[in-house]
């Protein structure tokens, strides 16, 4: 036990018999951990950071198509693109207040049923039964459909007034004449379509934290006469609350920025009550090559994302130390 | 736990309404990829007057599908394997080694799942545009740029995955091979990787799905020549006609590859999930 690698671990080489942990920094040289994540460093500075940083300065100026060739010189404008942005007098802070409350009911309402979806079908396979790893593989599968297919198939299902949905719908007798892809229709379509691929990560995240319950707490609650309903409130659901925090943070903030589904279901029209907000500034941004409206639009978005990823992580960690 | 009566007709009911939801939408697309053209102009039926598998052939020469899937093929090929790369690396230095930044490194890394893709896709639009003029390495509109901004988008959780993978792998592996002289990578090459195995694979699946399906960054950064499926496959709508029988057998066809890579590694995806959230 003479090898030692780095002076650094000189010191140490005493305590050795007290476990594998201490001896970790002891493995390298200083720089050695730099080097290796250099590469995933650049990266992230290169498409993330650095953009995000550029984001940011360009939504305090003036650049719109006259200036888009030569953007770096594009005018000072300060917060002219946020009073804009921000005028609620006027049509753009209408649009995006508008934008806003309709992003906001789309992902309270597609996490809360993914949610709710995914537990019932974590608890109902629970148990074995025959046929549960095939219902399992099942359930996952539109989750692992790319995204431009799932969503084409619902708008060819929702599309026309001749299409699936409406064809079984005067089956039924529910009538059946509907446009589902414009006007007031178009946010229930877009919800569907949303939960139907975004559930089975729910159930998968829910799945897996089921697993890591202990049985015994159960026998012990049954042994002292809860009913089913009450062990899966007082156990199962507590129990859960870690894996369901990160889910439900997670999920938000897929739904919120979510782009894809929209912009797939109704092409270039996007009725206003589907009008997500990335659509919105999407469209603000390179239908007008606004793009310092757009990025303070951006700015913005970001801006409420993180009070409310920041409140969200103080009120659960305050909660999960409380109980 | 004992089950009550009651609790096995509402599985019962619940399963059968979950399957439902899932399987019709499934089973839509698989019927109406061999379905004649003027069945999708009519009014929906649930079979097809003829099977046909025409869609399958003509689905080839409506657009450029074949010419679309190379792309995809390249770019997803090109993020995964890069992304996998630089998490390997990045992963073994945060759970082998303490050092300064390791914590804000993690933390950046992981928020940056948090930002709206549209914030900066202007910026990065800009960027690669200025590159390109700059030095006339061309990242607007190229495969190599859209395999860049790929590999970024599940370089987070691939490394947050592989994290919690290496931390279960005992220390004292590496170090013997340290005692035989191996350097850093080495020891991770012939040490940590081989004990990781599952766990690369559910992160490289996870990584080509999340390029596969991207579209918002397709839709500005490619252009004729670099079009990926995902804004390919739009163009079976055209101004007359929207050929929906060869979308749905475009759909499948660009589907299955996923969806079974997905579903055969599924389970080491939810045991580096749990490790993550349990911790």
């Amino acid at each position: 036990m003479t090898v030692t690698s780095t002076p650094r671990a000189a010191p140490t080489s005493g305590a050795e018999p007290n476990g594998s942990r201490r001896r970790r920094p002891r493995l390298s040289k200083r720089s050695v951990p730099y080097l290796l994540l250099a590469p995933a460093l650049f990266f992230e500075l290169l498409v993330h950071i650095v953009p995000m940083l550029g984001g940011l300065w360009m939504s305090f100026l003036r650049l719109n198509q006259f200036f888009l060739r030569e953007w770096m010189s594009a005018p000072f404008t300060g917060l002219a693109n946020y009073r804009f942005a921000l005028d609620f007098d006027g049509a753009a802070g209408v649009e995006l207040l508008q934008s806003f409350g309709v992003t906001a009911a789309f992902s309270v309402i597609t996490v809360g049923v993914s949610w709710v979806l995914g537990l019932a079908a974590a608890l109902f396979l629970q148990r074995s039964f025959p046929g549960r790893t095939l219902l399992r593989g099942l359930f996952l599968v539109p989750y692992a459909l790319p995204i431009y297919t799932s969503v084409m198939i619902w708008k060819f299902m929702l599309d026309r007034s001749d299409g699936m949905v409406n064809a079984t719908l005067s089956d039924l007798g529910l009538g059946g004449e509907r446009f589902w892809l414009l006007g007031n229709n178009a946010f229930l379509s877009l919800t569907i379509t949303a939960v139907w691929r975004l559930w089975p990560f729910a159930f998968l995240a829910l799945m897996a934290g089921l697993q890591s319950i202990p049985t015994d707490i159960y026998d012990a609650a049954a042994v002292d006469g809860a009913g089913l309903w009450q062990q899966i409130r007082t156990i199962t659901v507590p129990m859960l609350s870690p894996v369901s925090q990160v889910l439900i943070l997670v999920l938000f903030l897929w739904t919120f920025n979510d782009f894809n589904v929209p912009y797939l279901l109704f092409d270039q029209a996007v009725p206003s009550s589907a009008n997500l907000i990335s659509i919105h500034i999407y469209q603000n941004s390179f239908l007008t090559w606004n793009f310092g409206l757009g990025s303070a639009m951006s700015t913005l978005l970001l801006l409420f994302l993180l009070v409310i990823t920041a409140g969200y992580l103080m009120l659960t960690s305050r909660r999960s130390r409380n109980a | 736990m004992r089950e009550p009566r009651w609790f096995q007709w509402v599985r019962g009911v619940g399963l059968c309404l979950l399957t439902l939801f899932t399987v019709i939408p499934l089973y839509v697309m698989v019927t109406t990829s061999v379905k004649p053209l003027s069945d999708v102009q009519d009014t929906f039926q649930w079979w097809p007057s003829v099977l046909t598998p025409q869609p399958y052939v003509d689905m080839w020469s409506t657009v450029r599908l074949a010419d679309y899937f190379v792309n995809s093929v390249v770019v997803s090929l090109g993020a995964a394997a890069f992304s996998v790369l630089i998490a390997l690396f990045a992963a073994y230095a945060i759970s082998r080694y303490r050092f300064r930044g390791r914590d804000v490194f993690r933390f950046t890394v992981l928020s940056t799942q948090m930002f709206p893709g549209i914030l900066f896709l202007l910026p990065l639009y800009l960027i690669y545009a200025t590159v390109g003029q700059a030095t006339g390495i061309v990242l607007q509109g190229s495969h190599i740029g859209l395999i860049i901004t790929y590999l970024t988008f599940s370089l987070p959780f691939s490394i947050w995955m592989l994290v919690s993978y290496f931390d279960s792998i005992p220390v004292d592996l590496d170090e013997a091979a340290f005692i035989d002289g191996a350097g850093p990578v080495q020891t991770l090459w012939r040490v940590v990787i081989p004990a990781a195995k599952p766990g690369i694979a559910a992160v490289s699946i996870y990584a080509f799905m999340t390029a596969w399906g991207e579209t918002l960054f397709a839709s500005i950064m490619t252009d004729a020549d670099s079009t990926t499926l995902a804004i390919g496959l739009r163009e079976y709508s055209t101004q007359s006609t929207v050929y929906w029988n060869e979308v749905m057998s475009a759909s499948l066809v660009v589907s299955i590859p996923v969806v079974l890579g997905f579903l055969a590694l599924q389970r080491y995806l939810v045991q580096g999930l749990t490790a993550g959230a349990v911790k």
